[in-house]
């Protein structure tokens, strides 16, 4: 099905199961631990040996020689993969660094072994027992000082965030240096870890020439070619199958080294192997969000409509990777005419930064939203109307392109009237409550909309019962449920009666988990595939037309006949698949989604302890097909956020080139005590030009935004404003107003 | 195969026969020193301890985790391992009444224990009241946390009810109450990524009869 002209009225737009607050259809095997992960495939292949990961010592090298004696002697060694050993290997298409280091090595914990054995313990035991010898070469640790002599260059986040090196309309310098009131700040963010909390894990097995992965990973079919391009073999020899993922946020987009060391650790046992990395050697062996360093510059008139805004960023990444692209919702979010972003690319010997959760946004919104803050207040204007008066409903570098649907404004004044907004005091530093200072802070959300080709299969069978199969993935987002909702909702059947097999990759190529687009375009090719289903459905029913076709309650009307839905499939099943694919709709108007976050929080007046005390979003993003599970992506977007804003951050080791803290004890993550209860807003709304579902992504706008709206809370309760990320003790102790 | 959960089959049997199928499978390793034996398994103890009320017994190397005991070799796969190092409480189960990481303790140093996990509870079909809060408050997304968080739900509600004190109790000689505070403080060694805290409080809350 071509989507290319808005959505008229559709069988969707009844809204009896899609648009409902549904429990997951996952959900019982998730709370009893009978949903089966990666690692945990048992009953897939026989005979299973472990194999256990040796990471790199070094950041930047070559290896000269590999002593495999002791490890190959050592108890229940069955195999030990080495680059030397497996043979010739590709890169994939996804990944910036190789898989597995040598003869050189790119970066700290970069693969350089697979010990196999029969148990954990032994592979465990005898992997420590691999010794390497590296020659270790000086590498560029520090971003700061390589970010002086990097080039702009343009990038891509491959998740709807992108910007060119340099992008220029009117002349920013002038109207800048023109303006009554100005900001010029310098914003930092550091390295952040996905830390999801299922390792990255994968089971191969091979029969013959064709492997079979059960693994962890949110893009089945990018997988899929990767697999294949790695250990050069053709793509139809690979299957992946991930029906379910412990967490992902962009750190399981990619084919990862868990995945390629047990394909070769079985090939080269002979039997099937598991492999999960060890949790201290994900921060340095996988992706991460890369630290940025961004300068902006914003100009106004007294009236507070922006006239200049200035949003450059400067990033790293290995040798050919991407720039985080933190300046790309500059472009869109705010009108004023004259306007400059930018983005330079510093070449980096740390571990491969890559996507995660609102790649370029997530930080970008950090910096913009508390340098908004600051203009607000150098104005002297309240920041909901600061945010309010530069609103936009087009295009600001193309006027002549509207957003396809945009209220900002109301998700701003919806959440200031039930968050309380009038009873801030605009002047910090004011409000006591015991001990306690507090504060409220607020920031817009921002996040484009993508969609992407998906396709699916569905089946109708004798009695009833609706078979959805498609390789989109769930990592947590809830896509059993809404493509089983969809389903529903389009052949007239309660959702009990629909099942849904997905993250397997001999199902029907989907969009994949990734850049919120997942939700949408899955759906919306589960749509497509449904109406070829209906229509197969009248034709077995004898109905000569299609025009008024209507499924509800298991019956089947058109054109004034009616019948049984259970009776199509009486003779046999009847399977049919289709995709969604969508035309330049998304050109013409843009397609973004949007929010507002109001925090309140409270900081200790002695100790300066943080407390988040109130969260609330307000979300503009189409229809919200399981209210339920969408508000769960919120909440927890919201509580990375916080993360974000308050402990989040891998420490560089600038000498020996890796993140330091590559661990749940020392890389920080938000805690149950650290998040209050939290509530969110979804303004009603369909977007007929986003999908037939009239949809549009969710899941990343909650992590957008939210780490400003907490700094700027944290800033109105004390004062003192903190602009490197995270913000914490030791930035502004010192600071903090003087305890009478 | 042999299978672990027949006690009848010795660890040592697995091992020896797994061995000689890779000998005699004859599939070529990519090691240049072709193919090899394995060196015969190190020593093992004999264990026995109940899980979710079943007498089980068990040879193990002595590494071997109460964690991995359970999900490797009891192929008990709903605990989960998130860090294997107790810094996130993914394996969370309950060991004589109270919640353990099972990932920092040796499955040997459990005998004659009575060993309670998320398969303990309840099933699909016949939910454990915290499961089907979970489920209705949406206390989970990727969902791989989810069986520490609710093993360590049920046991923070016990903790309560007998009266064990926590860093957020006001007064450490009043009988601690069920608030959103005190759950959320004994509740923050189970960390959830995907961030559903504020629903896995309230699934708590329904489940104590309070409100979050």
């Amino acid at each position: 099905m071509k989507f290319d002209t808005p959505a008229g009225a559709n069988p969707i737009d009844k809204m009896t199961v899609i648009g409902r607050p549904t429990d997951r259809i996952d959900g019982p095997a998730k709370v009893t631990g009978t949903a089966p992960y990666a690692y945990e495939r048992h009953d897939v292949a026989p005979n299973q040996a472990y194999g256990f990961v040796v990471g790199a010592g070094v950041a930047r090298g070559t290896i000269r020689s590999i002593d495999l004696a002791d490890a190959e002697a050592a108890p229940g060694v069955i195999a030990i993969v080495t680059a030397e050993n497996a043979g010739r290997l590709g890169k994939g298409r996804m990944n910036t660094a190789k898989l597995i280091a040598g003869p050189d090595v790119q970066h700290y914990h970069q693969a350089v072994a697979l010990v196999v054995a029969e148990t954990f313990e032994q592979a465990r035991a005898a992997a420590n027992l691999v010794r390497v010898d590296y020659q270790r070469v000086p590498g560029r640790f520090d971003l700061d000082a390589e970010l002086e002599r990097a080039p702009l260059v343009g990038g891509d986040s491959n998740e709807g965030s992108a910007a060119p090196p340099v992008d220029e309309v009117g002349d920013f310098e002038g109207a800048f240096a023109a303006a009554d009131v100005t900001l010029d700040e310098r914003y930092t963010t550091p390295d952040q870890s996905h830390a999801m909390m299922e390792p990255h894990a994968s089971i191969a097995a091979w029969d013959g020439d064709q492997l079979t992965l059960w693994t962890s990973n949110q893009m089945i079919n990018w997988g899929v070619g990767d697999v294949a391009r790695t250990l050069q073999i053709p793509k139809d020899k690979v299957r992946l199958i991930s029906p379910f993922i412990g967490g992902g946020f962009g750190g399981k987009l990619f084919v990862r080294a868990d995945a390629v060391l047990a394909a070769l650790g079985a090939k080269a046992a002979g039997r099937p192997v598991k492999v999960a990395l060890t949790r201290p050697m994900m921060a340095n062996n996988t992706t991460h969000r890369p630290a940025t360093v961004q300068r902006i510059r914003l100009g106004a008139g007294r009236d507070g409509r922006l006239t200049a805004i200035g949003h450059e960023s400067g990033s790293g990444d290995l040798e050919g990777g991407q720039p985080e692209t933190a300046v790309a919702q500059t472009k869109l979010l705010y009108a004023g005419a004259n306007r400059l972003t930018s983005m330079r690319l510093a070449v980096l010997d740390l571990p491969e930064g890559n996507a995660m959760r609102a790649p370029g946004e997530a930080p970008g919104l950090m910096a913009l939203e508390m340098a908004m803050d600051e203009m607000a207040e150098r104005l002297e204007m309240d920041p909901v109307e600061f945010r309010v008066i530069n609103d936009t409903q087009v295009d600001p570098e193309k006027p002549e392109r509207p957003f396809s649907q945009r209220n900002l404004i109301g998700c701003l004044r919806t959440g200031a009237e039930r968050f309380g907004w009038d009873r801030r005091n605009a002047k910090p530093a004011q409000v006591r409550d015991g001990d306690w200072l507090v504060g409220m802070g607020v920031a817009s959300a921002f996040r484009n909309n993508m969609t992407m080709t998906s396709g699916a299969r569905v089946t109708l069978e004798p009695g009833g019962r609706v078979i959805v199969e498609t390789d989109m993935t769930d990592i947590g987002t809830g896509s059993y449920t809404i493509i089983g909702q969809t389903a529903a909702e389009m052949m007239g059947v309660p959702l009990e009666q629909v099942e849904v097999r997905l993250g397997d990759s001999s199902f029907p190529v989907s969009a994949g988990s990734g850049g919120q687009w997942g939700a949408n375009s899955s759906t919306a090719g589960v749509y497509a595939a449904c109406v070829k289903l209906r229509e197969a459905v009248a034709q077995r029913l004898g109905f000569n037309s299609t025009d008024d076709l209507d499924f509800t309650g298991g019956q089947v009307s058109a054109g004034g006949r009616s019948g049984q839905l259970t009776d199509a499939a009486r003779d046999g099943a009847i399977t049919v698949e289709d995709k969604i694919e969508f035309g330049d709709l998304g050109e013409k108007a843009q397609q973004s989604t949007f929010g507002a976050h109001f925090v309140e929080a409270a900081v200790h007046r002695m100790t300066g302890e943080i407390r988040i005390r109130r969260m609330l979003a307000v979300c503009a993003a189409g229809r919200i097909l399981n209210p339920k599970s969408a508000r769960s992506q919120v909440i927890g977007a919201m509580t990375m956020g916080a993360g974000a804003a308050l402990m989040e951050e891998l420490a560089v080791d600038k000498r020996f080139g890796f993140f330091v803290n590559h661990d749940l004890a020392t890389y920080e993550v938000p805690v149950h005590a650290d998040i209050p209860h939290q509530e969110v807003i979804f303004l009603d709304e369909a977007d007929p030009q986003s999908s037939p579902m009239k949809a549009k992504g969710v899941g990343e706008l909650g992590i957008c935004g939210i780490g400003a709206a907490v700094a700027n809370a944290v800033y109105n309760a004390t004062g003192t404003r903190v602009r490197d990320y995270p913000v914490t003790l030791d930035k502004y102790l010192e600071r903090l107003p003087a305890v009478a | 195969m042999a299978s672990p959960l027949n006690p009848d089959v010795s660890r040592r049997g697995v091992i020896v026969g797994s061995a000689a199928t890779v000998a005699a499978g004859g599939t070529a390793p990519l090691n240049a020193q072709g193919p090899r034996m394995t060196t015969p398994p190190g020593p093992t103890l004999p264990v026995q301890f109940k899980v979710n009320g079943e007498d089980r017994r068990l040879d193990l190397d002595p590494r071997v985790t109460l964690l991995d005991a359970l999900r490797e070799h009891l192929q008990l796969t709903g605990s989960k391992k998130g860090c294997d190092h107790g810094q996130c409480g993914a394996c969370t189960v309950i060991v004589n009444g109270r919640r353990i990481n099972s990932c920092l303790s040796l499955a040997v140093m459990h005998e004659g224990d009575q060993i309670t996990t998320i398969e303990g509870l309840g099933t699909p079909d016949n939910l454990h009241p915290m499961q089907r809060a979970f489920v209705v408050h949406d206390g989970y997304q990727c969902g791989y946390c989810t069986p520490g968080q609710i093993c360590s739900a049920v046991a923070v509600l016990d903790e309560i009810k007998d009266g064990i004190p926590s860093h957020a109790t006001a007064d450490v000689t009043d009988r601690p109450r069920a608030t959103a505070d005190e759950m959320r403080e004994r509740m923050s060694g189970n960390i959830c990524r995907c961030g559903a805290y504020s629903n896995i409080i309230e699934a708590m809350s329904d489940v104590a009869g309070t409100r979050a």
